[in-house]
């Protein structure tokens, strides 16, 4: 009996200094409070309720063009499908706490693949018309329960020209809910402040088809690849991008350091995990699917775009991951970079192999844990309980049915 | 983003010149004197831009409304455009748009930006300098993170010969093994005993090397040949042996092409040996990537028509095994106390030299014994060149010509300065005599008509 109960004891200790063992690989886990969010589970944190619509709000404008499915605007279908077979999902919406509506504003494409946001308002103030109409949840809080994937450029401003966009605002019907989307810029318009920020869409077969060795030695310094000046729409400079990418151009072009083009080379994702570097300067919009490459490939990001606000800023610390570069001092950029002590580069480059990163970027097929779906709910978990004042007495009125352009009121 | 291409397709830009915030120029509707005042200013503009090319309304407007423009350097005035009311100064700080709520204005403005070009494009020295630096240390920390945990040292083995193009070859072989990153001690036997020649070429190396001569010369035919080279080898083994070096040891001919010799070396790790394959030669595994026989070149049908001797035009028929596809860990060589040498190895010095050594299978007891390294020699591969030479091949020492040759040729198609400008028919006779120096040719070229042959003047005084 006393041998047993010795033998158990070794045999217990053996187990837990085994599980221990030290990792192959140095990397960093993000330690504090924001790392570990990352991990969270949020199963059981959350129910949501997903409204049924008629097709002709989702699946009808996916048959009309499937090429929906691969830009990256693609999250609002994913999204939807993610949360029809999720967990979290509860079908008596009197116990949910979050309402979703699976409508794909973002699905109306030219010919040559790019979204027109021309009839995304009208859609949505229809869809809206909708659930207010059949269910009694959107009344009972004029729509601050519910939350939206609006992906597109500038979010619910439903507009790609930035004027426009800060013209229109953002959906006077969509003032109290919680918009997911890409767009983020600090006191714009176009950005609620309770919104959470994701990442675009960006395919990880196809990136994880392009993975080399971790061992083959980072040798470029400085890599991009994408357009410095719009010549279709903006000929002269200076309104792309701000006249940042334009600045990047005309002083790094000669510089051999820099290796930068507007080639389209079919070893694009081999050559970001061979460097030091990654631009991810702003073009239209301040967003880029260039940050999710360089998180997944381990490029230190270098991010040119004032007061823009990064994916899961709540959870991922993007200014211990990547470096920030003012507009201003983009004809600095060498000296910036050159002066980052050797410390801080290493440890960059250890949080960016933490692999937990790179899921939380990632929209995988089917869902994994601890992906960028997870850390939506995360997010929308983390704004639970809701406030006591959201819900309206009756007849109360907060929101204005007839605010906005004229031609949004037409029905859809 | 890719915004670009729809944008003018589906909205002209261009069109809505008068591309104005809300606090400058609300409406359109009607013709209000300011809307008039712009337009005439515009179309002013637009004349002088057209007659001076260049955009006038740019100078203008920077010269009379520049508020607080500061550092500003812009792109020199492109193309005449349309002198449309340039956006440029558009500095102020955008009023939101209709809001409920009361937001602080964002500080980065819509509109025009000046693109900023710093004045000495030049990159600094010293910061390409620091920007190695960094490379070198991120290289190393990679290394250490994702390379070979602890590199043996690399011995490697050539046998070599001096002869006309050895210089060429060994080079080769050379530099291949200057680049790998390991340490490495490079073992040269040469045929023929020790020359100068083969020795200030290693030393050029900067590796560490050990230079034996073997006593016999190289012989003019194949068999021979491969049976010399063993013995060489095995010299050398026995050489590590007596000088007990540690490290993986590396059959490397400079008739040998290799790729991908890193990934063999980081392989490598226990006492094993191993076989990358050749197109004909090679280990061939099961589903389990384990050993299970060789795949051997059928020579049968070329019994009749392979080359004996070196510079024949026949096919050189490989031997059974060549001893460049193994690998082996230098403690198996050593004379070591017996429990502690694994039992399927013969001791080196019980071999005899009349022994029949074709391959280094014959050194091991038990061929099971053998691990096939680099996804069962798929990955790893090494070529053998017919590039050998007969070994009493002349060609100038260290191929430099000191003194002036006694027969010199002029060219024929240029007129060299001290010849006589026409080529006497004589002379085309005593082309014949001179061979091309040192090279691999068939004695018989010498007798047919040189007709794209230039002679060549070989004469070094210059």
């Amino acid at each position: 009996m006393k041998i047993r109960s010795c033998l158990s004891a070794i045999l217990l200790f053996l187990f837990f200094s085994a599980s221990s063992s030290e990792q192959n690989v140095r990397t960093e886990r993000i330690s504090g409070s924001a790392g570990d969010v990352l991990e969270d589970n949020p199963v059981g944190k959350l129910k949501v309720f997903v409204y049924e619509l008629p097709s002709k709000y989702n699946k009808k404008l996916l048959q009309k063009d499937p090429r929906c499915l691969t830009h990256m605007f693609a999250a609002e279908i994913f999204m939807h499908r993610f949360l029809l077979s999720s967990p979290v999902r509860t079908r008596n919406p009197d116990e949910a706490d979050w309402f979703y509506t699976p409508i794909y504003p973002t699905c109306d494409l030219t010919p040559t693949g790019l979204p027109l946001p021309f009839k995304s308002p009208r859609m949505m103030r229809s869809a809206i018309q909708l659930i207010s109409s059949n269910w009694p949840y959107w009344n009972r809080t004029e729509g601050a329960d519910h939350f939206f994937v609006v992906p597109h450029d500038f979010g619910a401003c439903f507009h790609y020209q930035e004027e426009k966009a800060i013209e229109r605002g953002i959906l006077p019907l969509l003032q109290r809910a919680t918009l997911v989307q890409t767009f983020g810029q600090r006191n714009h318009v176009c950005l609620d402040e309770g919104s959470i920020t994701i990442p675009p869409f960006a395919p990880p077969q196809k990136m994880q088809a392009h993975f080399i060795p971790p061992d083959i030695p980072r040798s470029i310094f400085v890599y991009f690849r994408g357009l410095f000046y719009d010549v279709n729409n903006d000929p002269e400079g200076g309104y792309y991008a701000r006249g940042a990418r334009a600045a990047v151009w005309e002083n790094f072009k000669n510089n051999p350091l820099f290796d930068i083009s507007t080639d389209h080379p079919t070893t694009y994702y081999e050559d970001m995990q061979r460097a030091i570097f990654c631009l991810c300067p702003l073009g239209w919009a301040p967003w880029s699917p260039r940050l999710v490459e360089a998180v997944v490939f381990g490029c230190i990001p270098v991010i040119i775009a004032d007061d823009i606000v990064l994916p899961f800023a709540d959870a991922i610390p993007w200014e211990e991951i990547g470096v920030f570069v003012a507009e201003k001092d983009v004809p600095e950029l060498d000296t910036i970079l050159t002066s980052i002590p050797t410390e801080v580069i290493l440890r960059k480059q250890r949080l960016l192999a933490n692999p937990s990163m790179k899921r939380a970027m990632l929209f995988p097929q089917p869902a994994q844990p601890g992906d960028a779906f997870h850390q939506i709910l995360n997010g929308l978990a983390r704004k639970l309980p809701h406030d006591k004042s959201i819900y309206l007495k009756a007849g109360e009125k907060e929101l204005n049915w007839t605010a906005g352009p004229v031609g949004d009121l037409k029905p859809w | 983003m890719k915004l670009s291409v729809f944008r003018l397709s589906y909205w002209n830009r261009r069109g809505n010149s008068f591309r104005s915030s809300p606090s400058l120029d609300p409406t359109f509707d009607g013709k209000s004197p300011s809307s008039v005042f712009w337009f005439v200013i515009h179309g002013l503009c637009c004349l002088i831009s057209l007659i001076l090319g260049f955009r006038f309304s740019h100078l203008v407007l920077f010269f009379l409304f520049s508020t607080s423009v500061t550092n500003l350097y812009t792109t020199p005035f492109l193309s005449a455009g349309n002198g449309g009311v340039s956006q440029l100064l558009r500095l102020k700080p955008l009023e939101t748009a209709t809001n409920s709520t009361v937001k602080k204005n964002s500080r980065v403005v819509v509109g025009r930006h000046g693109i900023r070009i710093r004045p000495w494009p030049h990159p600094n020295p010293i910061e390409v300098l620091r920007a190695h630096q960094l490379l070198v240390r991120v290289q190393k920390e990679q290394k250490s993170m994702y390379g070979v945990r602890s590199p043996k040292t690399v011995i490697v083995v050539t046998p070599t010969y001096v002869r006309t193009f050895q210089a060429l070859h060994l080079t080769g072989v050379m530099h291949s093994l200057m680049l790998v990153p390991y340490d490495l001690v490079w073992i040269v036997v040469e045929a023929g005993g020790i020359t100068n020649e083969t020795a200030s070429f290693i030393a050029k190396s900067g590796l560490k090397t050990i230079h034996l001569g073997f006593d016999q010369k190289m012989p003019n035919t194949w068999e021979d040949r491969h049976k010399l080279k063993t013995k060489m080898r095995l010299h050398a083994l026995r050489i590590v042996r007596e000088k007990k070096l540690d490290g993986i040891v590396m059959f490397a001919d400079d008739s040998n092409m290799h790729n991908e010799l890193s990934s063999v070396l980081k392989k490598e790790e226990g006492k094993r040996k191993e076989k990358p394959s050749m197109p004909i030669q090679g280990p061939s595994c099961n589903s389990s990537e384990k050993l299970v026989g060789w795949h051997i070149f059928n020579t049968q049908p070329y019994a009749k028509k392979t080359a004996v001797y070196i510079d024949e035009k026949a096919a050189v028929m490989p031997i059974k095994m060549e001893w460049s596809g193994f690998v082996l860990n230098s403690r198996l060589l050593w004379k070591e106390s017996v429990d502690e040498k694994p039992a399927w190895i013969k001791d080196l010095s019980l071999l005899d030299d009349n022994d029949e050594i074709d391959s280094p299978l014959s050194l091991v007891k038990d061929p099971s014994m053998l691990e096939p390294l680099g996804s069962c020699g798929r990955r790893v591969l090494l070529w053998w060149l017919r590039v050998e030479a007969r070994a009493d091949s002349k060609f100038p020492p260290g191929w430099i010509i000191k003194s002036p040759l006694e027969i010199t040729v002029p060219s024929k198609r240029t007129p060299w300065p001290d010849s006589s400008s026409e080529l006497p028919a004589a002379i085309k006779e005593a082309k014949s005599d001179t061979k091309p120096r040192g090279s691999n040719s068939k004695s018989s070229k010498g007798k047919q008509e040189p007709k794209a042959f230039n002679g060549v003047k070989v004469s070094t005084t210059s």
